[in-house]
């Protein structure tokens, strides 16, 4: 019973009961169906913001720790190991709070199988909050994979027309990946005695040579996942073949997993590595940055665009990363959260758009602003968080970013930075373009085609209104005031720039 | 610190209110605007404005009360992360008190000429809910304007420049749906994404700039910034001061992003005036004063700003000769004339930048908006016309409106289609003179007092160069706005909506009159032996008087004259006809045609920038990433050679001879796959996984055994 009463395995496994609930509920109850993951989802919300009241920024330890012994047998020390400290707070409450908006969001749009989807998606909750949580690469690794079953699911079963081809490819790619980190976790394992993360970080004793093929390993799991460039290709085919949950899911929290992944395990395992490969990193990022902002710019179907600029955003994130400065790496998780909230809130208004008119072709759109004031204004301001316009979000974590990058010792050029900063005159031209296409102008075709069928394109309704709004406010407090934020892993990064073996 | 330490008296606790008047009075608007009427909606969004300007004045007063030390203000925390230390604090000192009662004053005034002209305008577009939506812009752009001039650091300063360049944008593409003309079409909203996107170059060169200055000061809030760059080398400010250069040229209009100002003037008049003539675009010029003590340490960089200043005024002067569009030539007007204001700031002569600043936002600011209310004047004659029409053909055709009229593209501010205003439109025609002749430079109005201190400082800090191009841009200052009067208000009506043009309200007339007071006696704020300005912002940056020089006044009124002389000569003396062509066509030819065309800059920029980007990212998508790293090396090479693979080595030796019962299984898997192998599927990932866990075994056997 103390056990399961431990807030962090609370908070990973309370989706879980959801599910218990779910199983006795007939398929063809469908309310039923969503009020029951809507509300696990929401109690697991509620137990995150518990955990944060429990959470002390100022600590850099592992807090609110859960640890139990789990396999050992021939010399192996595997752990049930939970903890939380600054560098994940914000992911596990991003992950918390995304997923009842994601539930939200496929009230009407998800008519088939209701049950067996809000399965897979508590499922994947479980998986997401593990793998932010788990403190033993062993348990982590079990987490990360699990959560490619879930959403291997939801792409192939709720997905567009090429669902099942988007869906193996975005498992065999990630899978390809990790199969590269479950060797170096295992050769970290047995060669360290446990797999507990801070403890290897404490034994600190991986010989230099090893330490490089051991920091490949791992980042080829997470570059992937990211993905950087040019590891994307999975990324246009799982999105817009995702159903909307989904895609905010895969874009809000699975990418997250990948820079994550970068932060908490290869910076601090692998310091000598991480910083030798600080510059081809960076270069990677950036190549990534403008290539991503070309490409979305290019493209005809909106969410396509939409998952192209995740290449470009991503890869300030990992900019910032390996920037290895204070302001870079910390920017660098700000971001994180920004990346989730505004390009999740891009998918889900893409969403909104596509359940009305079926079509993500933005050349039959044009002048919905007029037709769908509120819709147009909330696109707006996503729009502008999604291209950092100062005063919200986005502008904080490009900002600290880009200035961390210009001054990295790591990365020992300023011409990473100052290319990256084009991919912020690059981002006003795609998103300024997308919300052109589809908003300003006049009237498109789809209007008058969806008026043929019905009432026409109507604005958002409450239930849309009360998912996208919290993501909204969250919006301006970052842009307007991320004390709060920062507070929250200032510590904790600071800590972590601080065993780096930065020249 | 230099700010006073003791906790000041006076209102300066008011500071934030600079913001948050305009805030509240847009909030109100979005929230319950849509139970208010017209008027109401207007007056908030006016007492919103008029609020901050009375903050603005408070805030002056206790400056002045005070003895005109800089005092901040602190209101947030933003962002602290390591050596960052970024708040949000805001600065009443001399320069920026100074800015903020332009902008909350011209604003306000501004925004109670837009409660006529849009009531107008959205009548005529035919779009009644869109005035909301106008006046909450207007007031973001307020609230944006005063973040960037009270902001005690560079970054806090940067907030408001792209606020500032987001509103303007969405008032660019206020009506979005359409052109100018009001057909459906993509031009408004091109024209704002133009603005957005050229203004986003810019930025990213004050970006830059921030990030030099960072790790180079450490700091990015004024005095720190200052004091640092006193011990660091020259070459670092010189690339801060050129970085920021960029940003200046964008939000300032100049050399060579100034491209998006004329398209700018899509946006309905009270913008082009509010945003596009008096406030926005000069916050360029605020820039490199607010910088005067890092621009005063590198000469090399003063000189290039104050060329491009320079280069830029002639430029932009010439192309304004050619114009045809009434608020065009204003807009090329008023590149030129923040030329002047950059190449004031870029020689050091601060204060006759900032005196220029001032005395043109009230100035252009005026002819704005009293073009404003010659468009509308025609706006109205036209419909008066249609109406006229639609009554002869009876009244049978009721419900479908004159289809003859519609057709007939009318474009209400081709000054070709004017003429003989001045007998429709009184009110109008004398406002727009005050304008005129202040912007011409001509005695005793404003802009004659601050465009001559900018020449007699040109002289006496030895920018010779600097000192005739500008010399030469007054003089085609001069000859266009006589080509425009003489075009616009003399002569006989060559459109029959001139004819039947009608005066505006009061509620547009009587702003009108209040900037056109302060276009006449605007001189006063800085004249010479008063220096009544100087001795205000010498409180902030260091300046010294400007001298009056008597030679230099008596050349640039000479030229001024002798201009409008020579625009009598063209177009007063013989008044341009409908349908005739320019007549300096002819005499200047090719050159005529390059003014005509804007020297087509727009087509060079669009073959060398905007076409390559476009085709690169069109290839990068289509062919780099899709045809080849998509399709080829991933569905093709990968996975066709992995299906392939699976196929031989497995189902042929391993499945046929039959090693066991376990491979046997697996090469059947393998074999159900290969049948569908052109787009794979499920079984696929069984196989691979179990391959995985093969894989897995083996090596965790290995690890465990060796």
């Amino acid at each position: 019973m103390e056990f399961l009463l431990q807030p962090l395995t609370l908070l990973t496994f309370f989706p879980l009961v959801g599910v218990l609930v779910l199983l006795f509920i007939p398929s063809d109850n469908k309310n039923a169906l969503r009020w029951t993951a809507l509300g696990a989802s929401l109690v697991t919300f509620g137990i995150s913001l518990w955990v944060l009241a429990q959470f002390n920024a100022s600590n850099v330890d592992l807090q609110l720790v859960a640890r139990y012994d789990w396999i050992t047998v021939a010399g192996w020390n595997i752990q049930y190991f939970l903890g939380l400290d600054g560098l994940s707070i914000l992911l596990v409450l991003l992950t918390a709070f995304l997923a009842p908006i994601s539930i939200l969001s496929t009230w009407t749009a998800v008519e088939e199988r209701v049950k067996d989807f809000m399965l897979f998606f508590l499922l994947l909750e479980v998986g997401m909050m593990g793998v932010f949580l788990a403190q033993d690469l062993f348990l982590f690794y079990i987490f990360w994979e699990f959560t490619l079953v879930p959403m291997y699911f939801l792409i192939g079963i709720w997905g567009g027309p090429r669902r099942i081809y988007a869906a193996v490819k975005f498992f065999l790619y990630t899978m390809a990946g990790s199969i590269l980190m479950l060797l170096a976790i295992l050769w970290l394992g047995i060669y360290g005695q446990t797999f507990s993360v801070p403890d290897l970080i404490a034994q600190a004793n991986v010989p230099a040579n090893i330490q490089w093929w051991l920091f490949l390993a791992f980042a080829a799991a997470f570059a992937i996942k990211v993905p950087m460039w040019p590891l994307h290709s999975w990324l246009p085919d799982a999105h817009v073949e995702a159903p909307t949950a989904g895609s905010v899911i895969l874009a809000g929290v699975l990418l997250k997993m990948g820079t994550y992944g970068f932060v908490r395990f290869n910076l601090p395992l692998f310091p000598e590595a991480s910083v030798r490969a600080a510059p081809w990193i960076a270069l990677l990022a950036t190549i990534g940055i403008l290539y991503g902002a070309m490409v979305s710019y290019a493209q005809k179907d909106v969410k396509k665009l939409v998952a192209y600029s995740s290449v470009s955003h991503l890869g300030f994130v990992m900019l910032g990363l390996f920037a290895m400065n204070e302001q870079g790496v910390a920017g660098a998780i700000l971001q994180m959260i920004n990346h989730g909230l505004s390009t999740g809130a891009l998918f889900l208004l893409v969403g909104m758009i596509y359940e009305q008119t079926h079509t993500r072709e933005m050349k039959v759109y044009g002048g919905l602003w007029k037709i769908t004031p509120v819709f147009g204004s909330i696109m707006l301001i996503v729009s502008l968080s999604s291209m950092g316009l100062p005063g919200l979000n986005g502008f904080v974590g490009e900002f600290t970013i880009l200035l961390g990058a210009f001054g990295s010792k790591s990365i020992g050029t300023n011409v990473y930075a100052i290319l990256s900063a084009l991919g912020v005159i690059m981002a006003a031209v795609y998103i300024l373009y997308m919300f052109q296409k589809m908003f300003l102008g006049p009237q498109g075709e789809i209007v008058d085609e969806v008026k043929k069928h019905g009432h026409g394109i109507r604005d958002l309704n409450l239930r849309e209104l009360v998912t996208i709004v919290p993501i909204l406010i969250f919006i301006f407090w970052i842009g307007l005031y991320p004390k709060p934020f920062f507070d929250l892993m200032a510590p904790a990064v600071a800590h972590l720039v601080g065993m780096l073996p930065i020249p | 610190m230099l700010f006073s330490e003791a906790t000041p008296s006076g209102f300066f606790f008011l500071a934030p209110w600079l913001v948050f008047a305009p805030v509240i009075g847009l909030l109100i608007n979005i929230i319950f605007g849509g139970r208010f009427s017209e008027k109401v909606i207007g007056t908030v969004a006016s007492l919103a404005s008029g609020a901050s300007f009375i903050v603005s004045v408070l805030l002056a007063w206790s400056l002045a009360a005070g003895g005109g030390h800089a005092v901040s203000v602190p209101f947030a925390e933003w962002m602290h992360i390591g050596s960052l230390e970024l708040d949000w604090t805001f600065r009443v000192d001399s320069l920026s008190t100074t800015m903020m009662l332009v902008v909350s004053g011209v604003g306000t005034l501004i925004h109670i000429y837009a409660i006529g002209y849009m009531h107008e305008d959205v009548r005529f577009k035919n779009d009644l809910g869109r005035f909301r939506r106008f006046f909450v812009f207007l007031n973001l752009f307020i609230a944006a304007m005063m973040i960037l001039v009270s902001g005690d650091s560079y970054l806090m300063l940067f907030v408001g420049w792209e606020g500032v360049g987001l509103c303007s944008f969405l008032l660019i593409g206020f009506w979005y749906e359409m052109d100018t003309l009001g057909r459906p079409s993509w031009a408004n909203s091109n024209a704002g994404n133009k603005a957005f996107i050229t203004n986003r170059v810019g930025d990213f060169g004050f970006l830059i700039a921030g990030f030099i200055m960072f790790w180079a000061f450490g700091s990015f809030q004024f005095d720190e910034v200052f004091e640092a760059a006193r011990t660091v080398a020259p070459g670092i400010i010189v690339a801060i001061t050129l970085f920021m250069l960029i940003g200046v040229a964008g939000k300032s209009a100049q050399i060579p992003l100034y491209v998006w100002l004329p398209d700018a003037m899509a946006g309905p008049t009270p913008v082009s005036a509010l945003i596009h003539a008096a406030t926005m675009v000069t916050a360029g010029v605020y820039l490199v004063t607010r910088s005067a003590e890092l621009y005063m340490l590198v000469p090399q960089a003063q000189y290039i700003v104050a060329m491009t200043g320079a280069v830029t005024a002639l430029f932009a002067a010439t192309i304004a000769v050619g114009q045809y569009d009434i608020k065009k030539v204003l807009a090329y007007s008023t590149i030129s004339q923040l030329g002047f204001m950059v190449a004031a700031v870029g020689m050091g002569a601060f204060v006759a930048g900032m005196f220029h600043l001032v005395t043109h936002a009230f100035f252009k600011a005026l002819l704005f908006l009293s073009a404003g209310s010659v468009i509308l004047g025609l706006e109205r004659g036209h419909h008066h016309l249609a109406h006229a029409q639609h009554d002869d053909h009876g009244k049978g055709r009721k419900g479908k409106k004159d289809s003859h009229h519609e057709d007939e593209v009318f474009d209400p501010g081709d000054m070709r289609n004017m003429g003989g205003l001045r007998k429709t439109m009184p009110v109008t025609f004398w406002l727009y003179m005050i304008g005129t002749l202040a912007l011409a430079g001509i005695f005793p109005f404003a802009g004659f007092w601050s465009k001559d201190e900018i020449l007699a400082d040109a002289l006496k800090e030895g920018f010779t160069g600097v000192y005739w191009l500008l010399s030469i841009a007054a003089f085609f200052t001069a000859f266009y706005m006589g080509r425009q009067i003489w075009m616009v208000f003399f002569g006989e009506a060559r459109h029959e909506a001139a004819a039947h043009a009608e005066e505006s309200p009061r509620v547009m007339t009587v702003p009108l009159m209040v900037l056109a007071f302060l276009s006449v006696v605007g001189g006063a704020l800085n004249l010479p032996g008063m220096h009544t300005l100087t001795l205000w912002l010498e409180h902030t940056i260091e300046v010294h008087a400007g001298e009056f020089v008597m030679s230099v006044a008596v050349i640039s009124t000479l030229l001024a004259l002798a201009a409008i002389l020579l625009s009598w000569f063209i177009y007063g003396r013989d008044p341009l006809k409908a349908g005739q062509p320019d007549p300096l066509k002819k005499p200047l030819g090719f050159l005529f045609t390059g003014m005509e065309n804007k020297w087509f800059v727009d087509e060079g920029y669009f073959a060398i920038v905007i076409g390559p980007f476009k085709r690169i990212s069109q290839f990068l998508a289509d062919v780099i990433d899709w045809r080849f790293w998509h399709d080829f090396v991933h569905d093709t090479v990968i996975a066709g050679a992995y299906n392939w693979f699976s196929n031989i080595a497995l189902n042929r030796y391993a499945d046929q001879q039959g090693i066991d019962a376990f491979a046997n299984w697996l090469g059947s898997a393998t074999k159900s796959l290969s049948a569908t192998m052109r787009r794979v599927q499920n079984g696929f990932v069984r196989s691979y996984a179990l391959s995985v866990l093969l894989g897995v075994v083996l090596i965790v056997g290995y690890l465990i055994l060796k």
